[in-house]
């Protein structure tokens, strides 16, 4: 039987890179937005500009699941490459749509699909002269088709057409020609499928945009003013969303004059030191980079733990190490981030869900940052930097003041105020700092790593040393409850049994656990969105028997995370892991945890 | 060592410059080089030339990277912020400095090691990129703190204490910082403070990127026959182009030197370098001329110095990044934060 469903399937588009199809592609999810229909889209792609297989997966769904399922309903098989995995991940009843101008052997399909051929190259050779324009509107052509098998409306399209070609009206009106064509021709020669989307009222005022902008929108919002970056996939988006960002808001009126400064580094290093330099200098400064990046800044990371000096870092995580996956998405920098540096060294990570809480936690890092005086890195991946994800609207308090934390001034020191750059005054760990050329004759230092006593003056002696890093560990401990604490869903039944996860795994683990709780596994679930871990991470684990610990790494990073910080018996913690460098599923998780819940059970029954 | 503070008793009758300051303002702890180090008269020549420049100490950043060069900002300006960074990186700290705050002075050290091997690249970029600032690299061909091996600008064929000959070629900072742009370009040694003051005027007073090469022996690791960078060679093979007076702009212009030698030089802060020529065909604002001289003398084993070259036009990366006149690190919410109005209709456009 062929799969049916309303508003609840999974096409996937295959594709060559370069071909002009991402746009196409885009649009198809954004037209079924447009009805009302959350989708969830992923691009799965190669480290490559032409060429090379790419892929499109769009989840429709009303019940709103924003992670993969898992599985593929509706196949646009574009990319004979890749034809025969391509037709193998077709799932039973499902679907197959394809280029049927050049005939395929009986033993190029499957005979528990259903296949739907379209002559899309003969019909685009027919219509266009220009191999550019074959190629492009091919990619339109099957859009119309698709739009006409799955009753997409097609009056949504041509409105998104007019959108992306506004003020060109030939382009509009040939694209629009194109997009018909494909329409028409599945009206005169095939039937609609049993796969339908219609009108719905379930993305309500949410917004669809890429965790990068979002990322890059917090930056601007929390004050951000120097930028220092090198191009690294897929962390290169943040910064020029951030420049585009700025070019539109930071422009000072009457001058058009620039309130920002963005260099493009020779390279990482050069890049995080610029990030040091500016911090030092009382300015707000981030980087973006992905892992290899942080392999390259860590001499510099562990010198602003230790001189207290303020950075952002956001790191759009992706499968290592240099030449490594560039394309494929991780969970796998949580360690090096976290521990980065020589010497004893830690750094706060914020773990965001979605773009919303990219902007939020990207605008927050800044505060935390000269508050704590320290490297706070902001923990993307590569699936939420890259795929636009429908998240709630940006929200911003206009009574809101950026916490420049704790700076002397002219007039603090004027008065008489002690100060010593290491010193002690709070009790919370957190010195007193001034910006260069503050005072003629007060407040002025040397900044080194260490060396130095409270009030910076060279000191190789053991115990100056050793009281600067209990000190550090007090502002450590003080940066536990100033970091966003995690949040916790618990069963509709008590339980023994608990999840944690992070980051992007989020959306799939809240699907899974729904699915797990139809099938009567009950488990309660938090979400860790920052380290070091607040208090309620560690009265979670106390309060449950056995706890998985879902991520997408090999090495269970946040596990051993857990484990080190909290000092927890790891045989309290399994493993749930996912990384093949595409993002986990739904499916995958509640399978994985049903088969370790039901395994454990099994054992004391056996033993009856 | 530096741990022993300075007596803070000056003399009643110690000069003050314009600001009230006296030399003693611009000092910093004591040395911990070792005695003779040339690294300790360029500290000094640096306070000379901040005294006579009448500079706030307090509005100049100093920053080095690693090394016994990298020590000396503790040295000197005792009441201005430092920064002792990584070794090699101080040019991206410095450049991140400079964005946040526009109006101060900049002031990087560093020496051979930091600047010619691990940090060549650093060096390279935020000359290119003609951030403000003077970059001082006190040039003794050796490293000192790893007690004696050569560095990359030791010259081919040059022995080390040890006797051991160099057979990889020396880099020359002062060709390359011609190649990447630099718009003040000069060399001079560290014992040869009328030379060496009036040149680090004149640098503190340029806008754009600044670069002195300075030669400076180390009396430890190479000041021995057989080393092109001890006393005796340097004072042998020194070959100055010019001498220099800088003259601040609120200052009258007194020509010193005959008509026909002296070329004045007027930079964007008003300031006149009076330009005394010694070779007679040299012409500092000749890059390519610069370059095609330095190579031909360095051939017969001369050390070319003197103000090499001057862009009095030049162009600093805040101009080219068209940044607001004041510096970034004094903007408030106000300034930065587009507010909620500026988010609905971002929010608008992502539907």
């Amino acid at each position: 039987m062929p799969l049916e469903a309303l508003n609840d399937f999974v096409v996937k588009f295959a594709n060559v890179n370069g071909s002009g199809s991402a746009s196409a592609n885009g649009m198809f999810a954004k037209a079924i937005l447009r009805m009302g229909v959350p989708v969830a889209a992923r691009n799965i792609f190669p480290s490559n500009i032409q060429g090379l297989p790419t892929w499109f997966e769009v989840r429709i769904t009303e019940a709103g699941h924003l992670g993969r399922r898992g599985g593929v309903d509706l196949m646009v098989a574009m990319n004979p490459q890749t034809w025969d995995r391509d037709i193998a991940e077709i799932e039973p009843g499902g679907y197959l749509f394809y280029d049927s101008t050049k005939p395929l052997p009986l033993s190029k399909f499957r005979e528990d699909i259903t296949v739907l051929g379209v002559p899309l190259t003969a019909m685009c050779n027919a219509a266009y002269q220009l191999p550019r324009e074959r190629q492009l509107f091919k990619n339109i052509i099957y859009v119309g088709a698709l739009a006409a098998l799955l009753d997409i409306e097609i009056g949504v399209i041509e409105t998104l057409l007019s959108e992306q070609f506004a003020g060109k009206e030939r382009l509009i009106k040939a694209n629009v020609a194109a997009l018909h064509m494909g329409r028409d021709y599945v009206a005169e020669h095939l039937n609609p499928l049993r796969l339908r989307v219609q009108r719905a009222d379930k993305v309500g005022d949410r917004i669809y945009v890429e965790g990068n902008a979002a990322a890059a929108l917090g930056a601007v919002y929390g004050g951000a003013t120097v930028c220092a970056w090198y191009p690294i996939t897929p962390s290169t988006s943040l910064a020029e969303a951030f420049t585009g960002y700025c070019e539109d808001l930071r422009i000072e009126p009457g001058t058009d004059k620039a309130r920002y400064a963005i260099v493009q580094a020779e390279d990482e290093i050069a890049s995080i030191g610029i990030v040091i330099g500016a911090g030092w200098n009382g300015a707000r400064a981030f980087t973006a980079t992905s892992g290899p990046g942080i392999s390259l800044m860590t001499e510099f990371i562990g010198l602003s733990y230790f001189a207290e000096i303020p950075a952002v870092i956001f790191d759009v995580q992706r499968g290592g190490p240099s030449t490594g996956m560039p394309t494929r998405t991780q969970q796998a920098d949580l360690l090096a981030a976290a521990y980065s540096g020589h010497g004893d060294s830690k750094h706060p990570l914020l773990l965001p869900a979605d773009p919303g809480e990219c902007f939020e936690m990207g605008s927050l890092a800044f505060d935390l940052a000269d508050r704590l005086q320290t490297t706070i890195f902001v923990m993307l991946d590569l699936d939420i930097g890259m795929n636009e994800w429908l998240t709630r609207p940006f929200e911003w308090d206009d009574s809101r003041q950026l916490d420049r934390g704790k700076v002397m001034t002219y007039e603090d020191l004027e008065a008489g105020r002690d100060f010593g750059r290491y010193l002690e005054v709070d009790g919370d760990g957190i010195p007193y700092r001034t910006y260069p050329g503050t005072h003629p004759t007060k407040g002025g230092y040397f900044t080194r790593g260490t060396s130095r006593n409270p009030y910076a003056r060279y000191s190789e002696e053991g115990s100056v040393y050793v009281g600067n890093m209990e000190r550090l560990l007090r502002k450590f401990d003080t940066a536990r409850g100033l970091v966003p604490a995690p949040i916790r869903r618990d069963a509709k039944r008590a339980t023994r049994d608990g999840v944690i996860f992070f980051g992007s795994s989020t959306p799939a683990v809240h699907e899974a656990l729904d699915d797990l709780e139809h099938r009567g596994l009950h488990l309660d679930a938090l979400r860790v969105r920052a380290y070091p871990f607040p208090d309620e991470v560690f009265a979670f684990v106390a309060a449950h028997e056995r706890i998985f610990v879902i991520e997408q790494n090999r090495d269970g990073q946040l596990r051993t995370l857990l484990i080190n910080e909290g000092d927890i018996d790891p045989s309290r913690l399994t493993a749930v892991l996912h990384y093949d460098g595409t993002p986990i599923t739904a499916r995958f998780i509640s399978r994985a945890v049903e088969a370790l819940m039901t395994d454990r059970r099994q054992v004391p029954e056996a033993a009856e | 060592m530096t741990y022993i503070t300075k007596p803070q008793l000056h003399h009643p009758k110690l000069a003050e410059n314009a600001l009230g300051y006296t030399r003693r303002d611009y000092e910093g702890s004591v040395s911990t080089l070792c005695a003779g180090c040339g690294h300790d008269s360029i500290s000094a020549a640096i306070i000379q030339a901040c005294y006579e420049l009448d500079l706030p100490p307090h509005r100049i950043a100093k920053l080095s990277g690693i090394g016994c060069s990298s020590k000396t900002p503790d040295y000197f300006l005792g009441n201005s912020h430092g920064f002792n960074t990584v070794h090699g990186r101080m040019p991206s700290v410095l450049t991140g400095a400079n964005l946040a705050n526009r109006d101060l002075i900049y002031l990087g050290v560093s020496g051979d090691g930091d600047s010619a091997s691990i940090g060549l690249g650093q060096f390279a970029h935020s000359i290119r990129r003609g951030v403000n600032m003077l970059y001082i690299v006190e040039n003794n061909g050796v490293y000192g703190l790893t007690k004696g091996q050569f560095s990359a600008t030791s010259d081919k064929g040059s022995k080390s204490k040890k006797g051991v000959v160099n057979h990889d070629a020396g880099i020359d900072l002062v060709s390359l910082a011609l190649q990447m742009g630099a718009t003040f370009v000069a060399r001079s040694f560290s014992g040869d403070k009328a030379q060496l003051v009036p040149l680090i005027k004149a640098a503190l007073s340029h806008r754009g990127a600044a670069f002195i090469d300075c030669v400076s022996p180390c009396v430890q690791f190479n000041n021995h026959p057989g080393s092109t960078k001890s006393y005796d060679y340097v004072r042998e093979h020194n070959e100055a182009v010019n001498r220099m007076d800088l003259i601040p702009h609120r200052d009258a212009i007194t020509v010193d030197y005959a008509p026909g030698e002296t070329v004045p030089v007027t930079q964007h802060d008003g300031s006149v370098l009076q330009l005394h020529k010694l070779a007679a065909h040299y012409d500092p604002s000749d890059r390519i001329g610069a370059l095609a001289y330095l190579q031909s003398r360095q051939a017969l084993g001369e050390i070319v110095t003197g103000l090499l070259f001057l862009d009095p036009e030049a162009r600093d990366l805040h101009e080219n990044l068209d940044t607001v006149s004041a510096p970034l690190n004094t903007l408030t919410e106000r300034e930065l934060t587009p507010g909620s109005a500026a988010l609905a209709r971002l929010n608008a456009s992502l539907r």
